[in-house]
């Protein structure tokens, strides 16, 4: 599904990624955990096609296409689709409007069908109820007055109305309450199958509670130092990155 | 006008002179009025599109307690210059809404001179697009002579190519014009570096019990929001049609001179 391969990558001249290797295989769920600095969000951005990032060395494929060929929109169209740690406001575009606007664009790009209205509300509103978000929040403008908690379930919905290949989230746990903690959980738990993987991006072990992810990687100074099962989450909570990068 | 304008004079210093010397003096003001009389109202649309100059003085007023809302579309055709001003009497307890779409020509400027009486309103909602080497302007200077007038003034702005869009806004009250509440909301966005906007607001005031709020902004369109449309698969002429749309919506215009202004930025994209 999502390959990458030695991958370095740097930001205005100062390299962040140095020889990242790492595979995710079809429906699986993969946690990346590292102390501020390693590489995390830079590594969510590289795959997503953000401005700004260069790649020195390395490749990633995905679904055996060349991903960093592609424009941040092709991508999506591709099926990656990136949770924000710090969702944006758009003033004056209605949630409602951006997500339809999305959905369409990707659906064009596939050569597939546009949803009407009346599918697309129907979609949206199945997922909004799970998620919490009343269909009033989302008519109003992209995260505008939107609490941290209600931007991330936001971000779910979002995720679940696309339905991704592969789902990056960057620190999607990051200053949510116990509450909406539980809500994001339930909705990777729930988009969980053979058609979605997940790489998780998380300082935190907390998320990890409710996720249990197939794979857990540590990453320090730009490259993947250590990988295992979910219960190397437990000893990098017990023991902290600095003994496990030792 | 009696005289060609210079860069001297504040109200045109943005203005393109030259169009406007080539075309003069083609002869007298053109004079026109709307009157809307006392207690009544009127909604009317105005529609400029000439091919050389306009240059009408039109005569604007509403009476005690009157309402009116007037839309103007400024779309000449690419050889016209237009200077239209509009001298707007609003009487005690009469409300008047002014849309404008400015959008066409080689150079074309509205002007609007408005006396507000006590407890009378006025807004603007303006917008301006421009592109090639287009100069468009609004100029307004409001008067808050009598107790208790509000005035709300929207301008959005957006330029491309060459392109110089400009928004003049002078608020003057005078020692009577108390309670005065008035706000102006000036913003531009530049699709191009080598696009000009200016924003200029201006303050004369008089009264020592008033409100008067102004802002101006001039920037780019947000490259965050561009990378998350981007991210949920939204490719760039159309993230870029969609914020920009949101952008003019802020100057609340009536539906089908917002479609108009649509039809224009889908064409720049």
């Amino acid at each position: 599904m999502l390959e990458i391969t030695d991958l370095h990558a740097t930001i205005g001249g100062k390299t962040i990624l140095n020889g990242l290797t790492l595979g995710v295989g079809a429906g699986e769920v993969h946690a990346i955990m590292g102390p501020n600095g390693a590489g995390k969000s830079t590594l969510s951005y590289v795959l997503s096609g953000r401005a700004g990032y260069e790649v020195t060395g390395g490749g990633v494929t995905f679904e055996g296409r060349d991903l960093l060929a592609l424009d941040a929109h092709e991508r999506a169209a591709a099926g990656l689709f990136l949770g924000l740690q710090y969702p944006v406001e758009i003033p004056g575009v209605s949630n409602l409007t951006f997500l339809r606007t999305a959905l369409n664009a990707q659906r064009r790009a596939r050569g597939e069908a546009e949803a009407s209205g009346a599918e697309f509300l129907k979609l949206v509103r199945t997922e909004a109820d799970g998620f919490g978000l009343s269909m009033d929040m989302l008519k109003r403008a992209v995260n505008v007055g939107f609490s941290g908690g209600e931007k991330k379930r936001n971000e779910m919905v979002q995720m679940a109305v696309l339905a991704p290949k592969l789902a990056v989230l960057d620190e999607t746990d990051s200053g949510l309450d116990i509450d909406a903690l539980r809500v994001v959980a339930d909705g990777i738990n729930r988009g969980r199958s053979p058609q979605r993987s997940t790489l998780l991006i998380t300082h935190y072990q907390r998320l990890l509670d409710y996720v249990v992810p197939d794979f857990i990687h540590v990453l320090v100074g730009g490259r993947i130092v250590r990988s295992g099962g979910p219960e190397l989450a437990h000893e990098l909570e017990r023991d902290g990155y600095v003994s496990i990068a030792a | 006008m009696t005289a060609l304008p210079t860069r001297k004079d504040e109200d045109w210093r943005y203005s393109d002179l030259t169009a406007l010397a080539e075309v003069w003096p083609s002869g007298d003001a053109q004079m026109r009025s709307v009157a809307v009389p006392a207690g009544e109202s009127r909604a009317l649309a105005e529609r400029l599109a000439g091919t050389d100059w306009q240059n009408e003085r039109v005569v604007v007023t509403v009476g005690a307690g009157g309402k009116l809302h007037l839309s103007i579309v400024q779309a000449g055709e690419p050889s016209a210059v237009t200077t239209q001003l509009y001298t707007v009497a609003v009487a005690d307890d009469a409300h008047a809404r002014f849309d404008i779409l400015n959008t066409g020509g080689r150079f074309g400027r509205i002007a609007l001179d408005v006396t507000l009486g006590a407890r009378a309103s006025f807004e603007l909602g303006g917008v301006i697009l421009g592109r090639g080497e287009q100069t468009l302007e609004i100029v307004t200077t409001l008067r808050h002579v009598a107790p208790g007038a509000t005035s709300r003034q929207t301008v959005r702005t957006v330029v491309d190519d060459r392109a110089t869009g400009s928004f003049l806004g002078k608020v003057m009250v005078a020692r009577a014009g108390q309670q005065t509440d008035a706000a102006q909301s000036v913003k531009a966005l530049l699709l191009s570096r080598s696009a000009t906007a200016n924003a200029k607001p201006e303050l004369e005031i008089f009264a020592d019990d008033v409100k008067c709020a102004h802002g101006a902004t001039v920037g780019e369109l947000d490259a965050q929001a561009l990378f998350y449309l981007a991210s949920r698969g939204v490719g760039p002429a159309e993230a870029k049609a969609l914020l920009t749309e949101a952008f003019i919506g802020d100057a609340g215009m009536p539906e089908a001179m917002f479609d108009e202004a649509v039809q224009w930025l889908r064409a720049a994209a």
